[in-house]
């Protein structure tokens, strides 16, 4: 029994979020450009 | 330095516009809070959906400067994941979603009778060889066939228009039908769907 619970924890433990979804993330960042104007945020992203 | 003053050093870095920053705090928190949201979820591609939403949110907090948390980084990332789960369940149970299986795939019940690109070009080429042979047949067995098939008239409309009786209407039908397969023959021509 003990066993069972063991494998099945150790699969959540194991996830991670691929490089791809990371890299995104990162040049989502360096992409994305916040300007003010007025007291108002805008949001843009450079390609 | 412990691991909550690390997280708003990485934090201030990134605000003050260190990329190199963020590519740590996901590095740090990528499989706690994977694994977070995939002992919710069960699924490893609404894991990365889930996970990637939770730091567009974070990145757009942190940029925009609304971020107050100090010291309280990955609670405050949870719970941006943790609402981000609950969405995802409210999404799905308002529109479930079918995933198609071995046993039974959905795509049995549901399906496109349209025609694709390829077969619909295939049918306009058929149409307009059609033509040009139904062009062939004599006027009185092109008359009938044409309001027969094109204009889908009745047999008794077609004797009411063209002046003949019904059984007249449906000889010459039959015959323009005979003619045409003769002349396919007589030519070699394939007309397939």
């Amino acid at each position: 029994m003990g066993k069972i619970y063991a494998t099945e924890s150790d699969k959540h433990r194991s996830a991670k979020a691929s490089p791809s979804t990371v890299k995104f993330l990162l040049d989502y960042s360096k992409a994305l450009e916040i300007t003010e104007a007025n007291g108002l945020q805008f949001e843009s992203n450079l390609n | 330095m412990d691991i909550l003053t690390e997280d708003s050093l990485l934090i201030k870095k990134y605000v003050s516009g260190d990329e190199k920053a963020l590519e740590f705090l996901i590095a740090k928190h990528n499989k706690r809070l994977s694994s977070f949201i995939y002992s919710k979820v069960n699924n490893r591609d609404i894991t990365e959906d889930i996970f990637q939403d939770t730091f567009i949110k974070v990145i757009k907090t942190l940029r925009r400067g609304t971020y107050n948390e100090e010291g309280k980084f990955l609670p405050w990332v949870m719970r941006i994941a943790h609402n981000l789960i609950i969405d995802h369940f409210r999404k799905t149970s308002r529109m479930p979603m079918f995933q198609g299986a071995d046993s039974f795939d959905i795509f049995s019940l549901i399906g496109d009778d349209k025609l694709n690109a390829e077969r619909q070009l295939i049918k306009d080429q058929i149409d307009c060889d059609l033509e040009v042979l139904v062009a062939e047949l004599p006027a009185d067995q092109r008359e009938v066939l044409i309001m027969r098939i094109y204009k889908d008239m009745s047999f008794k409309e077609i004797s009411e228009n063209t002046g003949v009786s019904i059984n007249t209407a449906l000889g010459r039908m039959r015959y323009a039908l005979i003619n045409l397969r003769k002349i396919i023959e007589e030519h070699n021509i394939v007309l397939t769907n």
